[in-house]
């Protein structure tokens, strides 16, 4: 059985419906995330399941039982909050023996619940601090720390990392997968860094305008989204106006730009149907237009300009019709400094079981 | 190089000096001055009419020089100590009762939507805008048929009444600040209705709590007008005592050695507060 459940859970502010008709399940031991743009409901899907905000309509079950007459200080959810919200006036042990507090646990409890709690989270020696001597990363630590102290049944996180820089947002990342798979706590994730999503979640629910665009793995969000709006807002993709010329396996394509192209296969499209081609530059290959491509779909064109970021680079190759085209090249051949040069004829190519064809 | 840090350095200080330079001789000429001046009034005798007698060359027959006859009547006297310690008695229930009846009305402006907030502040203030006396006296009216009047009762009333605001507005000011998300996390960590006030508004409060209590206890201690108008004649405090010596026996060296204990034991009061505040930091 799913540890929580929101079943047609709708939410309106005046005339905008912040959450619109959203069922999703939840599993136990599960690192969960509601990623989306900002103002497309995924923070006010949170503040439901925590209980600061009730639906218009729908329920929001915990382990088979409906929380909407639960206020928040009596349900076995815990949150970390975006500015961490620690308590200015308690130190870093008061701050984390708050939960054990409130729910009467005896002092020596209190006091080796906390001790635990500080070690796990490698704040050794930090206990007596106050949280305006801790660093943005140490603040992090004892709100995770307070929020998983009392073992809730369920953890949500909204975005937590937002505040922190790049380098200790991905040192964070890989505690934050150590410390859920330790306390096994079900994690619920809000975010909306795309990267941080795919990184650590097990299964992510993509949201837009109150609505679950998709509901998947991490890599199956990647490769096969359902939708331009997923495919565009998870990583970098090539979105290429496209027709059916020819239904069934492999599918015929007609890019109006270029000509015809071969795409894998999918049920339930009609010849004449529009939509897009998407392909993800890492599976545009790129080579010299006097070298040939075994690909059953490729095109000559022209170098515009290219983004070197050092592991790899981004070709942008202008192609007949007016098309462009994103091709990433790995810089992996030793010896060598940079592939191509601006204005260099090309030969973008891929493989006919590449990209896919989205009609919504 | 180093030439340049000493200029900096010194233009540094020269900024320090033109910033607090001003509020320093401020405070030397109007405070510190006219304190000694006090302290110099309570070891003098007082003049034949009022005023002070001359330190030197008096007229025959008539005392001058120095004396510490203010101090051993105040401490020759249980009198003196007694009234003390009924103002300070007054002036810390007055400082209680405000505090109960300003924190919630604090609580319901700091916690008002932003566009309501500064007209509720204002109608705080507003009793302000009326004459202090017309407002005591109009407590005359109030509580003269309840006969309730002439009373420590009808004293601490018109105490409370006229203070109030000054121990609303420090709470508010502090409670306004107040980060919101502190009270859904306590909430969302399993803290009810009163943990909530008790473990996390109130002891964030504090400094408004200590601002507004200084702000109205002693004012009261010094407060004359109030105990005379709603108090009769024999319920004085330390502040009618100060004006008798100055305004009714003349006594200028003796009200000057009133206001002088006065102002040492605040200054008392505010410093074991003090230590008592460090003291209880120290130990949570």
């Amino acid at each position: 059985m799913a540890l929580l459940e929101i079943r047609n859970v709708t939410r309106r502010f005046a005339d905008f419906t912040a959450v619109d008709d959203v069922s999703l399940a939840v599993k136990a031991g599960e690192f969960f995330t509601l990623l989306g743009p900002s103002g497309c409901g995924k923070t006010t899907l949170l503040r439901m399941i925590a209980g600061f905000d009730l639906p218009d309509e729908g329920a929001i079950v915990l382990d088979g039982i409906d929380l909407k007459d639960t206020p928040p200080e009596k349900r076995p959810i815990h949150t970390v909050f975006q500015s961490y919200a620690l308590f200015p006036h308690m130190t870093v042990a008061q701050n984390i023996a708050f939960p054990l507090r409130m729910a009467g646990k005896s002092g020596s409890e209190v006091a080796s619940g906390v001790k635990a709690a500080i070690e796990q989270v490698k704040l050794i020696g930090k206990g007596d601090s106050y949280p305006h001597e801790l660093s943005g990363g140490q603040k992090q630590r004892v709100a995770l720390a307070r929020g998983l102290v009392n073992r809730p049944r369920l953890l949500l996180l909204d975005e937590p990392l937002g505040a922190l820089d790049a380098k200790l947002r991905e040192q964070l990342q890989i505690e934050l997968i150590r410390l859920q798979q330790d306390v096994g706590v079900t994690f619920v994730f809000v975010t909306h860094a795309q990267a941080e999503a795919l990184a650590l979640s097990h299964r992510i629910a993509v949201m837009n305008h109150g609505k679950i665009e998709q509901l998947d793995e991490p890599d199956r969000l990647y490769g096969f989204p359902k939708s331009r709006f997923v495919a565009d807002f998870i990583g970098n993709v090539n979105m290429i106006d496209a027709v059916v010329a020819r239904a069934g396996t492999p599918l015929g394509l007609t890019l109006p730009a270029l000509g015809p192209v071969t795409a894998p296969g999918r049920e339930g499209i009609a010849e004449g149907a529009k939509g897009v081609f998407i392909i993800r530059p890492e599976q545009v290959a790129i080579r010299a237009a006097s070298e040939p491509s075994p690909d059953p779909n490729q095109f000559e064109g022209k170098v515009n300009n290219f983004l070197y970021v050092g592991d790899v680079t981004t070709y942008i190759v202008d192609l007949p019709g007016g098309q462009r085209i994103e091709a990433l090249l790995p810089n992996s051949a030793p010896g060598r400094a940079k592939f191509f040069e601006i204005g260099d004829p090309v030969r973008v190519s891929w493989k006919a079981e590449a990209g896919a064809f989205l009609d919504r | 190089m180093q030439s340049e840090t000493a200029t900096r350095s010194q233009s540094g200080r020269l900024t320090r000096l033109l910033v607090s330079g001003p509020p320093f001789v401020f405070l030397v000429v109007f405070f510190l001055v006219p304190a000694l001046i006090m302290v110099l009034a309570s070891v003098r005798f007082p003049g034949e009419f009022g005023a002070l007698a001359p330190l030197v060359g008096g007229a025959p027959g008539e005392d001058s020089g120095l004396t510490l006859e203010n101090y051993r009547i105040f401490f020759g006297d249980a009198i003196y100590a007694q009234i003390f310690l009924k103002s300070f008695g007054v002036a810390g229930l007055t400082t209680l009762i405000c505090l109960v009846m300003a924190y919630p009305v604090a609580l319901l402006i700091a916690r008002s939507p932003k566009r309501h907030r500064d007209l509720m502040v204002l109608l705080c203030v507003l009793p302000f805008a009326s004459n202090f006396l017309v407002r005591v006296y109009a407590w005359m009216i109030v509580l003269g048929p309840l006969d309730l009047l002439f009373s420590r009762f009808a004293v601490i009333v018109g105490m409370v009444y006229v203070h109030l605001p000054f121990m609303i507005l420090p709470l508010y000011t502090n409670l306004e600040k107040h980060d919101p998300s502190l009270l859904d996390a306590a909430q969302d960590l399993g803290a009810n209705a009163w943990n909530r006030f008790w473990r996390v508004t109130f002891p964030l409060s504090l400094p408004g709590i200590f601002s507004g209590s200084a702000l109205v206890f002693i004012p009261v201690l010094g407060m004359f007008a109030i105990p005379e108008i709603l108090g009769g004649k024999d319920d004085w405090l330390v502040g009618n005592l100060i004006k008798e010596s100055f305004l009714g026996t003349r006594d200028w060296p003796f009200g000057s050695m009133l206001s002088l204990m006065l102002t040492i034991a605040v200054l008392a009061i505010a410093g074991a507060a003090a230590w008592l505040a460090r003291r209880g930091v120290a130990r949570a």
